[in-house]
């Protein structure tokens, strides 16, 4: 469903994403490992058709679609979510607002009716509770004033309210108590189908036990320079990266 | 004038002599010698011009090319304005200058006046300092409207003001007064629109409000005029001990517009809030100029301007806060913050502070930027498209200046005329 060729990523004179492969099946889930500054975040960016980087070489192919002639609303309405790993706060935006106005965008393009209200007050409602969102929360303009495993969390209800059939979700563990990390992997596992895959971006083992991969992924300096089973991630829990790059750089 | 005597009138002060020559003087209530005298004093100086301070952004000699004659009155507009909200009203109507009690509301609730302006409103004016504009508003004066409204009155209808211009290449002069007795609690919304919605007209309008002691007063300034419409309008305010006040004006029509206002604090413990937005595109040039004097101790004053500029058009933002030596405690904050959407947009952004007391709390500010990139794709990440996302933002960036009302009805009917000017209504919560 997701086929990522050869892609190549330059911003401000330097080369950030050197070639990066990746297929991505149905009902898969990919995790993505790696040193801080290796390219995750970029790649998941570039995926979600940011416009500071410029593609230089390679191509990303959804669903047999060229998503690099697509504007980043373009690809959300194909499926796409990226849950961000630094969620930005938006004053002057209501949550509900903002919710409402995304997944009735999304039914628009691809020809659905928008959803009426009261069934979207119902649904929200529903999802909120599940991952432990509050009303209170749901009331405040978008993101403003929640705490980092708040904003997490408000990004997993969106991609249960939007249901993409592409997940990536950037380091959406990191800030999470124990608690909230429970929360979030059951929601992201609830959201688990045949038809829907995920990119799991993370630097611990320990999301992994919640959020189980079929393939364990090592970017290092904008290559994926080792690819395994989720026994990889184990692997490197316990030795660190060294290896692979030290593989890399010879 | 000094010894560098005026060359030569330009086209728009000459037509202004040959109108004012062929003016019957002696009619609106006023006496020929009042507007002799602002007509005197308005040839003297001329159309105001870069080199005047105050109009040193805004040069009315240059953008005010043709003088249209003042506009006869009697017409009846074919189609009134509704109501701007759905809320108790009472309507009033300055049709080409005039106010005309047969378009508006039948009957006044009882504490509430409504007359024309004689001699004696226009001759004791309010206004602190001399001006061209408000001169010229003198000379010609067509008419207007009185309101008062009696000590203690708590108003449940808002006072509509519909300043309504009926004929194309026209010129309007209304002077206003509005009366506020102490204690009484009142929301006036002032409305300034063309009956054609391309017609070019001039809108000279000049209003003084006096609020009294302990009142609380909304002010809503809507100016919707016509595209190629001129408008200059002239605001006085007086505030009273413990009064609380808010001013809003909110910009969109005309080709050219200022609005210059003068608020002077009269007596202590009072509250004022002057915010404003203005939503501009095309060629359209907006002014809007602030002078805040307060002459006594213990006031509050927060001034926030947001501006939305849009292709070639031009915002002129100038505010002076003035403390004076006896106004010790002054708490005084300052705020203009421009939204540029275009490369060619413009802001001239010139907020101020004269402070002459020691022991104040002011301060004042200004930002312009464009549209943050990263909030941008943040929506568009989410499926919203593009020109949506701009929008919900240009919205979020609005907000605040409307928010911080803090009433009710004077937030819900701003938000939807906001909506409405960026074509954003379907994001009402
Ligand atoms: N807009 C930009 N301008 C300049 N450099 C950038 C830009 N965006 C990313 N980079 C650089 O690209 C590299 C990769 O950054 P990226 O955020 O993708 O790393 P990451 O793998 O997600 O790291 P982390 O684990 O810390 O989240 C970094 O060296 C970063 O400084
Ligand atoms: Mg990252």
């Amino acid at each position: 469903m997701l086929e990522i060729k050869n892609l190549h990523a330059h911003v401000e004179g330097n080369d950030i994403l050197r070639g990066i492969d990746l297929t991505v099946k149905p009902g898969e889930i990919h995790a993505i490992m790696g040193p801080n500054g290796s390219g995750k975040s970029t790649l998941s960016y570039v995926l979600a058709g940011k416009e500071d980087y410029e593609i230089t070489e390679g191509s990303i192919t959804y669903n047999g679609k060229d998503m690099l002639d697509l504007g980043a609303d373009e690809r959300a309405a194909a499926g796409m979510f990226l849950a961000f790993q630094y969620p930005i706060e938006i004053p002057g935006v209501a949550t509900m607002t903002f919710l409402k106005t995304a997944l009735n965008a999304q039914r628009r393009a691809r020809g659905q009716e928008d959803l009426p209200t009261p069934e979207f007050m119902k649904l929200v409602k529903e999802k909120a509770k599940d991952l432990n969102v509050s009303p209170e929360m749901l009331r405040r303009p978008l993101n403003v004033g929640f705490s980092g495993g708040e904003k997490k969390r408000a990004e997993i209800l969106q991609m249960a309210l939007l249901e993409p059939s592409l997940c990536i979700l950037d380091e959406t563990d990191s800030g999470l108590d124990i608690d909230a990390l429970r929360i979030v992997s059951e929601g992201v596992n609830k959201l688990r189908d045949p038809n829907r895959a995920m990119i799991v971006i993370t630097h611990y083992q320990r999301l992994l036990n919640h959020i189980v991969p079929d393939h364990v992924h090592v970017l290092s300096r904008g290559k994926i320079v080792k690819s395994g089973g989720k026994e990889l991630a184990l692997e490197l829990e316990e030795n660190g990266y060294a290896d692979f790059i030290d593989e890399e750089a010879a | 004038m000094n010894a560098e005597a005026r060359v030569k009138e330009t086209q728009a002060e000459a037509s202004l002599i040959e109108q004012f020559s062929k003016l019957a003087k002696d009619q609106g209530g006023l006496a020929a010698e009042t507007r002799e005298k602002a007509f005197a004093d308005f040839r003297s100086a001329g159309l105001p011009h870069r080199r005047v301070e105050e109009w040193h952004y805004t040069d009315l000699r240059a953008k005010m090319r043709e003088a249209y004659a003042p506009a006869e009155g009697g017409r009846t507009p074919e189609v009134l304005p509704a109501p701007v909200d759905d809320g108790p009203v009472l309507r009033l109507f300055i049709v080409d200058g005039q106010y005309r009690a047969d378009l508006g509301s039948s009957a006044m609730p009882e504490g509430v006046t409504v007359s024309s302006p004689r001699e004696v409103e226009v001759k004791d004016s309010l206004f602190p300092s001399k001006d061209a504009v408000i001169d010229l508003n003198t000379a010609f004066c067509q008419g207007g409207v009185v309101v008062t409204v009696a000590p203690g009155t708590e108003l449940t209808e808002a006072i509509e003001i519909v300043h309504l211009v009926t004929q194309p290449e026209t010129a309007s002069y209304s002077r206003n007064r509005i009366e506020i007795g102490a204690q009484a609690s009142v929301l006036v919304i002032e409305r300034f629109e063309g009956a054609a919605s391309d017609a070019a007209y001039q809108t000279n309008a000049a209003s003084e409000i006096s609020v009294g002691d302990k009142a609380r007063v909304n002010i809503i300034k809507l100016q919707d005029e016509a595209k190629a419409a001129q408008h200059l309008d002239s605001v006085s305010i007086k505030v009273g001990a413990e009064a609380d006040v808010h001013h809003f004006t909110l910009n969109a029509g005309g080709d050219l517009s200022r609005t210059q206002m003068f608020v002077e604090f009269l007596g202590e413990e009072a509250k004022l809030g002057c915010r404003g937005i203005s939503i501009l595109g095309s060629k359209q040039h907006s002014d809007v100029t602030l002078f805040v004097d307060h002459a006594v101790p213990n006031c509050e004053s927060r001034e926030l301007y947001k501006s939305v500029i849009d292709e070639k058009a031009r915002c002129v933002f100038q505010g002076k806060i003035v403390v004076r030596p006896d106004a010790q405690k002054t708490d005084g904050q300052m705020m203009v913050q421009s939204l540029l959407l275009s490369e060619e947009a413009e802001v001239n952004a010139k907020p101020e502070l004269e402070i002459f007391a020691d022991d104040v709390q002011c301060a004042h500010g200004s930002t312009t930027g464009d549209i943050d990139e990263d909030l941008l794709f943040y929506l568009r990440a989410r499926g919203i498209p593009e020109a949506d996302a701009r929008k919900m933002l240009i919205l979020a960036f609005l907000a605040e200046a409307v928010e911080e009302t803090e009433n009710d009805r004077v937030i819900a009917l701003l938000e939807s005329k906001v909506r409405a000017l960026l074509g954003a209504e379907e994001y009402a919560e």
